[in-house]
């Protein structure tokens, strides 16, 4: 991964009738980096995914790639390659001649092509496929015949749209690893879009999480995850408890944050007194069965409510005396009959001042 | 294909061609009906005045714009054999429309319900007469309406009728014929709409206590309005200029504004008479034609677009 | 499940016996060795051989088929590329969009008139070629209303697949589109090409000397009384166009079931 931005959106804007898509927004994507455009439904990231194909025409701002303005460019002179949601495979055609495709267009002799595509289809694992067509292979190996098929023209950027939707989820955990060995290998720029959080948080170097059409947040997977900018992309990433006070006291290191029945203290830089909320991921929460005398920093006392049983973890549900619910997850350690919390008893709940995160906004 | 405003070169060409092809073939044709409209009729070749000659200059341009006249409408309007014409025209597309509808309804509910497998026979065997030649099919009504025709001969011997009925140059042989000649423009609409219809309405409804009648009247039938529209102006439109159905099965009485049309053309040789016809009778058909359309697009606009934000964005 | 009653089931038998009656009988009586049709004599070819003598028919049957031919073949070429503009978005395409759909539910002695008119106006002489103009125009927007059909429902992602790879539109056009609709498109030349052969009424109005079709002599004897050539004449029409609209089927079933499980 490099520093050097190979694409950029520069103050792009893309309406479709009264619908703004994409509102203003300017982005930098790292040549070598594998990147993820992570958001709601409607958000705008797969608008941006083709503004960058060359299948729209922002109506403002534009579109850098290596240095090249794109405006006016088809998308069929760009050196950049989509990996389509449905696969869009050619069904007329077999593996080999779909991947073939790209390179015929170029004009490649033919036995340069011949040879880029056994390399395609090796590096996807479907060489004994070839001669196939697409309607006699599983899901799994169509998607990678579309893999391999935008990989053959040795793009500079290979854009990915909701590459594993249509997987289940046995198959989507592999493939993910494998797609981020690929690109580490390959050393291509990738743009994912996903709806996913796990997904983005699993291959991406950097995401942008988006909402209506604008930036929410940009930066790596733990950046975004824990610390995020602001309450919104707190709660769309993952689960988290918000909990609202003011700042009463500010110190070099640290901030105090009341509100009735609590005090927290949260790491942070100085900042000014006023209304604030802090962001505690469950995770981050501990459940004790030993409920201390007095007032504490940094717990509460509560009631549970619901425990919800993951496997792996269960979610705790607890009712605070003020009326807040504030949610812990705890990894189940033991056998559900002899743990020692149930429904109905009294606990505390702690973290520490690292674990919440502070938000003006 | 690309939303992107910038076109190449070969896809315009490709839009231009049938574009320029219809114009020329289509429009113009019609603005040349509209100037006809205005002239007189001479014995000449072309038997009409003025001709429109670019060539006499801004003089002849002149003198062709004087010599224009909305005489032949004046025709159209005092003699009332015109009138007629229109109104028979008009009376025999709405009462063959009606026989459509009641007749080619029961049959296209009855496709729609058919088992998938046959579905696909059962209507290509209603579509396949539509294949055979228009001129056949009613020429094959001639051989059976005839005095000694099949109808009558079957008539007589299941003893209904002791003599001859004359069908052939009647109201009601024309009826039959043009019944018969759009059944399946009536059907295929009708099938459509109703076959898209979700078999599960019909249960919810006799779960919430409609018998089958009422269930029909109030959910299969209204839910079919669209198919009910489309097949009622794929029929009504063209009957009302149907020409060969009444000139073979029916008489000079019968004379819908086709056959008047055809007379004033080729049996007067008044040119300029038929082309005011020919006016007159798009401005009556045209109306219904545009508030059709303008219900189907409004049918399918974006904001009726079902589904994410997102896929809305990407089919405006 | 649906269920299939008794009272479909009637109505069906009397709606497909009442389209097929007539043409049953006509092609019964097509071997009937009388002339009157109310009496039956026997069955004999005798009608079909005269119809072999009759040199104006068999000339008229050509002129139709060649008319045919070659006003489907460019209606086909012009609609295809029409059903192509309707999926753009472009100025002008209301009006481009109303005169495609309206000849279709426009009487036919209008736009005979119409065309009439304008061939005279620019004086081109007429005859075979005046309707080979009129029925393209006429069929080509029946052919561009299938084929729209067929792209309305045609996975763009394949196009833009296509382009994302380097393919420009008319290449895309011919290397991806094309293969995938030519159902569509085999369907509309089939659709025009029946058109033309039975089309009266145009014909009448823009046919010149030398040019007679089909239907023109068929209509011009019909006017005279039923004669029993017309009924082996239309038998034989029957038997080409449902041989015709077979093969057809037969084909669109193989390429169907082919791409069944590609979901285009």
């Amino acid at each position: 991964m490099s520093a050097r931005a190979i694409v950029t959106f520069e103050n792009i804007t893309k309406r479709f009738g009264d619908f703004v898509a994409v509102d203003g927004l300017t982005l930098d994507i790292f040549a070598r980096e594998f990147f993820a455009l992570l958001g709601p439904s409607g958000c705008g990231k797969t608008t941006l995914l083709r503004l960058l194909a060359g299948f729209e025409q922002p109506d403002a701002g534009r579109v850098v790639l290596d240095g090249e303005d794109l405006a006016g460019v088809p998308p069929y002179r760009r050196p950049v390659n989509m990996m389509f949601q449905s696969y869009a495979l050619f069904p007329h055609m077999t593996v080999a001649g779909n991947v073939a495709f790209g390179l015929k267009q170029d004009s490649l002799p033919r036995d340069e092509i011949a040879a880029r595509v056994d390399e395609m289809l090796g590096l996807v694992q479907l060489r004994p496929l070839a001669a196939r067509k697409p309607d006699q292979l599983s899901g799994g190996q169509r998607q990678r015949v579309a893999l391999a098929r935008s990989l053959a023209k040795h793009p500079k950027v290979l854009l990915l749209d909701e590459p594993l939707a249509a997987l289940d989820r046995k198959l989507r955990e592999e493939t993910r690893f494998e797609l981020k060995e690929l690109q580490r290998r390959l050393e291509t720029t990738f743009v994912i879009v996903t709806h996913d959080q796990d997904e983005a948080m699993t291959v991406a170097d950097r995401i942008a999480v988006m909402n209506r059409g604008k930036l929410a947040q940009v930066g790596a997977p733990a950046e975004v995850y824990e610390q995020p900018n602001s309450r919104w992309v707190a709660g769309f990433l993952g689960e988290v408890n918000l909990i609202e006070g003011r700042v009463t006291a500010v110190y070099p290191s640290f901030v105090i944050v009341e509100r009735e029945g609590m005090r927290l203290r949260v790491a942070h830089a100085p900042i000014a007194p006023g209304p604030a909320a802090v962001a505690l991921r469950p995770e981050n929460v501990r459940v004790l069965t030993t409920v201390p005398e007095g007032s504490f920093e940094n717990g509460a006392a509560g009631t549970v409510a619901d425990i919800g049983y993951l496997g792996t973890m269960s979610i705790y549900k607890v009712r605070l005396d003020d009326g807040l619910v504030l949610k812990a997850a705890v990894m189940n350690e033991q056998r559900e009959a002899v743990r020692a919390v149930h429904v109905n008893d009294r606990v505390w709940l702690s973290w520490t001042p690292q674990a919440g995160v502070l938000l003006a906004e | 294909m690309q939303n992107t405003q910038q076109r190449d070169l070969v896809t315009r060409i490709a839009i231009l061609m049938p574009y320029l092809w219809l114009i020329a073939l289509f429009l113009v044709p019609f603005l040349i009906v509209l100037k006809i409209s205005f002239s007189q009729t001479t014995i000449a070749q072309p038997p009409y005045t003025p001709v429109f000659d670019l060539s006499e200059g801004w003089e002849g341009l002149k003198q062709f714009f004087a010599a224009l006249s909305t005489e032949n409408y004046a025709t159209l309007v005092s003699d009332s054999l015109y009138l007629w014409s229109y109104l028979k025209s008009l009376q025999v597309a709405a009462i063959s429309t009606v026989i459509l509808l009641l007749t080619a309804y029961p049959v296209a509910y009855a496709l729609a319900r058919a088992p998938r497998r046959w579905q696909g026979v059962l209507v290509l065997s209603v579509v396949l007469p539509f294949w055979t030649s228009f001129l056949i099919r009613v020429y094959a009504w001639i051989n059976i309406l005839q005095h000694d025709g099949l109808l009558n001969q079957a008539l007589i011997a299941l003893r209904i009728v002791d003599a001859p009925v004359t069908w052939l140059a009647t109201d009601t042989a024309v009826y039959i014929g043009i019944v018969y000649s759009y059944f399946p423009f009536m059907v295929l609409p009708l099938f459509a709409a109703l076959e898209k219809m979700d078999n599960a309405l019909l249960e919810a409804a006799a779960d919430l206590g409609a018998p089958p009648w009422r269930a029909f009247f109030q959910i299969t039938v209204p839910l079919s309005l669209p198919g009910i529209a489309a097949g009622t102006l794929l029929c009504f439109i063209p009957i009302v200029g149907e020409f060969v159905i009444p000139d073979l099965l029916g008489s000079s009485s019968t004379a819908m504004i086709g056959q008047t049309l055809w007379l004033e053309f080729f049996g007067n040789r008044d040119w300029p008479v038929a082309s005011a016809l020919a006016v007159v009778l798009l401005a009556i058909l045209v109306p219904p034609i545009l508030i059709y359309r303008q219900r189907e697009t409004r049918q399918y606009s974006p904001s009726s677009f079902r589904g994410a934000p997102e896929a809305r964005a990407r089919n405006p | 499940m649906k269920r299939f009653g008794t009272v479909n089931l009637t109505a069906l038998a009397l709606g497909l016996a009442f389209l097929y009656l007539p043409i049953a009988i006509l092609i019964i009586y097509s071997f009937n060795d009388s002339r009157l049709v109310t009496v039956w004599a026997g069955a004999s070819l005798r009608w079909y051989r005269e119809l072999l003598r009759d040199e104006a028919m068999l000339d008229a049957a050509s002129v139709s088929l060649r008319v045919a031919f070659l006003s489907a073949t460019l209606a086909t070429v012009l609609g295809t590329l029409a059903a192509l503009a309707l999926t753009q978005r472009f100025r002008g395409k209301l009006l481009f969009s109303g005169m495609i759909y309206a000849p279709l539910v426009m009487p036919e002695v209008i736009t005979g008139l119409s065309l009439l008119l304008l061939f005279v106006a620019v004086e081109i002489e007429r005859g075979f070629w005046t309707i080979v103009l009129a029925h393209t125009t006429l069929t080509l927007c029946f052919v561009a209303v299938v084929v729209h059909a067929r792209l309305v429902t045609f996975d763009k992602s394949l196009q833009e697949a296509a382009m994302d790879l380097g393919c420009p539109p008319l290449r895309t056009f011919l290397t991806i589109t094309l293969p995938l609709i030519w159902p569509a498109v085999a369907s509309g030349w089939m659709l025009a090409f029946a058109l033309s052969l039975d089309d009266l009424v145009i014909a009448s109005f823009v046919t010149g000397p030398g040019a007679t079709t089909l239907p023109l002599r068929i209509y011009s004897e019909v006017r005279l009384g039923v004669k029993p050539e017309i009924n082996a004449v239309c038998t034989i029409m029957i038997a080409v166009v449902a041989l015709g609209l077979i093969v057809a089927s037969l084909l669109t079933k193989r390429s169907a079931s082919r791409s069944l499980g590609a979901r285009v």
